[in-house]
């Protein structure tokens, strides 16, 4: 009875492999690459003892800590622990997204589509698809962890030995099956795709905030975040192996009530069942922007939210960051006070900006939903009606556009609740949010782009968020990898003024925001112009 | 009065002709059927009406006005069931139903109620848990609950239970007895035969057949079994008859239509005992123009 539950799972697993021949070689690529090339950059960067001190001193900045997780190893700052501290919690929430999305497509949703139906009517276990599709996203990661391990072990650096490297791939093959199982199991409770990926990732983000939380204030509260634990395993530095049996421990056990749940449940249903809806249309459904508003509705209120959180996160720690500069002579002396700007201040532009960004990711996906929508074939049905093109695509920018304020606001807002309690002179609210509108130019003209990409590049939407993902990459780690100035010019974030030291750049804003309304305008005329798929 | 006047449509998709020369006419108060096996252009036509896609060159024209331009203003008076329904998975069928028929503009709350009583769909489900045939009734109860002039149906009915197709004849009988015009796309013949009175039939983007089904129906040959006192001598012999198939005493024979009269002629002589016609399908007539080049679809 117990072997036909798992029929036919090897063979699943050899045609999920082949299905996912392209998919799964970019994902670990991409993460070992970045990670190795990142390594290889180290040495360059910091080339004498000094140089390596200084970064440790700053290293010890609690809003660092927020960011990058403990800094371990910090009295001998060698290219071992610089490469944990700096990548490795970057790393691990990379393979974590990994662990979701390769395992997502082959539970929930193939179950949702139909797929699973059809494999299920072969001569073909209960359990063996969900089995088949943990197996294989479990062999990515262990592969992730091998190219990892060996990769950093052969760049020979000093301080960076094999069993370091090795404990260094684990730690991030460890996360990544963790979010696997994870993913599995929210498979089997929720009743749709959408929540199953929604609830994994509030999951991934929410470890990431109780790390931040827990590194500054309380090492249990670290302790209950995965990504708080593997950090624990001192890579490079104590090289502790626990946190990777840990992980893989509970991994097993989410497998294990996964594969239970998927036993007694139909196929199709969910635990969490979906509540029936209104059988009539509410007031407000009634033009293209009323649905959008409709189906962007709860992303919406979450972004709003979840900003407010990350915001207050980052604040909490600005109370000790004044503690921080005051304790330590050295310190003050090593980092040059830049002109009217104080070092917390410095601070708290920075994750601003760093918010901006992030707030940038709901407005772009507003901006592009009109385009998966049209990939989905629901755009054929909606303009075959009286309603417009210009219309239907106006309905999503204004939405995307009403996100841009809201995430300022919110984060600004965020920011400043937790910096009133924890600080002895609190920034005005004020400042804060002029600080963050700021960056809202910046935000649209990035939305522009994707306009004009739905107009009249359709395929090519996701290079939106490889540029989204430089303009991260840049300000997070511009600093720290000392990058040149041209870098920061390459994205629109980097012409956003920073609020404390410079007085507002009327002219930079409205450059942008003209260069925004040029690429929505054209965006517009493309879209209105050209045949779509359905 | 025509309400669809399509003229000389092309539509390329790079190197690939998907429609070559398209010439299509639909009167008011007429149901016209639109018939071709898959890949033929049926659902191109279709977008390019509805100012989905935009044509390469050629002229159409609904109500008068330029599909593509005037898209908006025609969206008004028409209604349109698409193929493939997809709906978003986390409105209602009854939030679905209600957010059309207000874009259209002209939404009749008794109207919608009632064809939601028929069709029995339960409106307060999520479209994510329903079956095609009940996104397709979602697509029809839209559709029909809304004054539209015309109705363009993209083989509405290949979900559809025997039960809810009768219920879908109805509705569109109605429609035409109130003088409205319907282009009904389909691969179910036996339903265009029933609904239609004007038939198309397009193969590799250009319409092979147009007219009334009457008309087409002497195009082609009609079926004949006849059983005779005795038995027929040199059937093959007869002038214009083919597909024979002799069982005793029984003949039974393809014949055209042209031929009827002095096949009968010659067969009467050996004495009629019994004498069936089948008058052609379009079964037979869609089979024709598919055999002939030896490419049977």
């Amino acid at each position: 009875m117990m072997s036909n539950r798992f029929a036919g799972t090897s063979f699943l697993i050899g045609s999920l492999l082949r299905k996912n021949r392209i998919k799964i070689p970019i994902w670990i690529l991409s993460i070992a690459f970045s990670v190795i090339f990142f390594g290889k950059l180290i040495p360059d960067m910091y080339t004498t003892g000094v140089d390596r001190q200084i970064m440790a001193e700053t290293m010890k900045n609690p809003a660092v800590t927020v960011m990058l997780g403990p800094g371990y190893g910090l009295d001998n700052y060698n290219n071992g622990a610089m490469m944990a501290h700096f990548m490795l919690l970057f790393a691990a929430v990379a393979s974590g997204m990994m662990g979701i999305l390769l395992t997502l497509p082959h539970t929930r949703e193939d179950e949702e589509d139909g797929r699973t139906e059809m494999i299920r009517s072969l001569p073909v276990g209960s359990s063996s698809s969900l089995t088949a599709a943990i197996s294989v996203s479990a062999l990515s990661q262990l592969v992730l962890m091998l190219f990892v391990g060996w990769g950093l072990y052969f760049l020979k650096l000093e301080g960076m030995d094999f069993s370091g490297s090795m404990l260094y791939g684990a730690c991030l093959g460890a996360v990544g099956i963790f979010f696997s199982a994870l993913t599995g199991l929210f498979a089997q409770l929720m009743s749709n795709t959408r929540a199953t990926s929604g609830a994994s990732f509030v999951f991934l983000i929410t470890a990431y905030i109780v790390r931040g939380i827990g590194d500054v204030s309380s090492e249990a509260l670290s302790l209950i975040s995965p990504l708080g634990l593997i950090l624990r395993s001192q890579v490079y530095v104590k090289n502790r192996w626990y946190p990777v049996w840990i992980t893989l421990a509970l991994s097993l056990a989410l497998f294990a009530v996964s594969l239970y749940l998927c036993s007694v449940r139909d196929l199709g249903a969910g635990f969490i069942a979906t509540k029936p809806g209104r059988s009539k249309a509410s007031k407000l459904l009634t033009g293209p922007f009323g649905l959008s508003f409709r189906l962007l509705r709860t992303p919406f209120l979450a972004w709003a939210v979840g900003m407010f959180a990350l915001g207050a996160a980052y604040g909490s720690v600005l109370g000790d960051l004044e503690g921080f500069i005051e304790s330590s002579e050295l310190v003050r002396q090593m980092i040059p006070e830049q002109e009217g700007l104080s070092m917390t201040e410095g601070f708290i532009a920075l994750i601003i900006a760093v918010l901006s960004i992030l707030g940038a990711v709901p407005v772009l996906m507003f901006t592009l939903k009109l385009r998966n929508e049209e990939k989905k074939n629901r755009t054929e049905a909606l303009l075959s009606n009286a309603v417009s093109r210009r219309g239907v695509l106006g309905g999503y920018l204004l939405v995307a556009l009403l996100m841009s304020v809201t995430v300022q606001i919110m984060s600004a807002l965020g920011l400043w609740s937790a910096a009133v309690a924890v600080m002895e002179e609190a920034v005005s609210l004020k400042t804060l949010i002029t600080a963050a509108l700021v960056h809202v130019p910046a935000i649209w003209l990035m939305s522009g782009l994707s306009l004009l990409l739905v107009g009249f590049f359709p395929n090519r939407t996701g290079f939106i968020w490889l540029y989204l993902t430089y303009a991260f990459f840049v300000i997070y780690m511009g600093d720290m990898l000392k990058l040149p100035e041209w870098t920061y010019r390459l994205s629109p974030f980097g012409y956003v003024p920073m609020i404390h030291a410079d007085e507002i750049n009327f002219v930079t804003l409205l450059l942008l925001t003209f260069i925004a309304a040029l690429f929505m305008f054209l965006g517009f005329i493309g879209y209105e112009r050209r045949d779509l798929e359905g | 009065m025509a309400i669809v006047e399509i003229g000389g449509l092309i539509k390329k998709f790079g190197n690939f002709t998907a429609l070559n020369g398209v010439d299509l006419c639909v009167n008011q108060g007429e149901i016209y059927g639109f018939i071709g096996p898959n890949g033929a252009g049926k659902t191109t036509t279709l977008r390019i009406m509805l100012g989905i896609l935009k044509a390469t060159s050629g002229s159409v024209k609904i109500f008068g006005k330029d599909a593509w331009k005037d898209a908006v203003e025609i969206h008004k008076k028409t209604a349109y069931v698409p193929g493939e329904v997809n709906l978003w998975p986390n409105l209602t069928g009854g939030e679905v139903i209600d957010f059309f028929t207000r874009l259209r503009g002209s939404p009749n709350e008794k109207r919608k109620n009632e064809l939601i009583e028929r069709f029995q769909l339960d409106p307060s489900k999520k479209c994510r848990t329903y079956s095609k045939g009940n996104r397709q009734k979602v697509a029809l109860i839209a559709a029909f609950a809304s004054d539209a002039e015309l109705y363009v149906l993209d083989e509405p009915t290949s979900g559809l239970d025997p039960l809810m197709e009768n219920m879908f004849r109805r509705c569109v009988s109605r429609a035409k007895e109130e003088g409205k015009s319907v282009l009904l796309s389909s691969h179910i013949l036996s339903e265009v035969e029933k609904l239609c009175d004007k038939v198309s039939i397009i193969r590799k983007g250009k319409i092979m057949e147009s007219g009334p089904l009457e008309e087409l129906r002497h195009l082609t040959s009609t079926r004949m079994t006849i059983e005779t006192k005795r038995p027929v001598e040199n059937p093959e012999s007869v002038k214009g008859i083919h597909d024979i198939e002799i069982k005793g005493n029984t003949l039974s024979f393809l014949v055209d239509t042209e031929d009827l009269d002095g096949v009968l002629k010659q067969i009467v002589p050996y004495g009629i005992a019994k004498l069936e016609s089948a008058p052609p399908t379009l079964e037979d007539l869609f089979m024709r123009h598919y055999k002939e080049d030896g490419d049977p679809s």
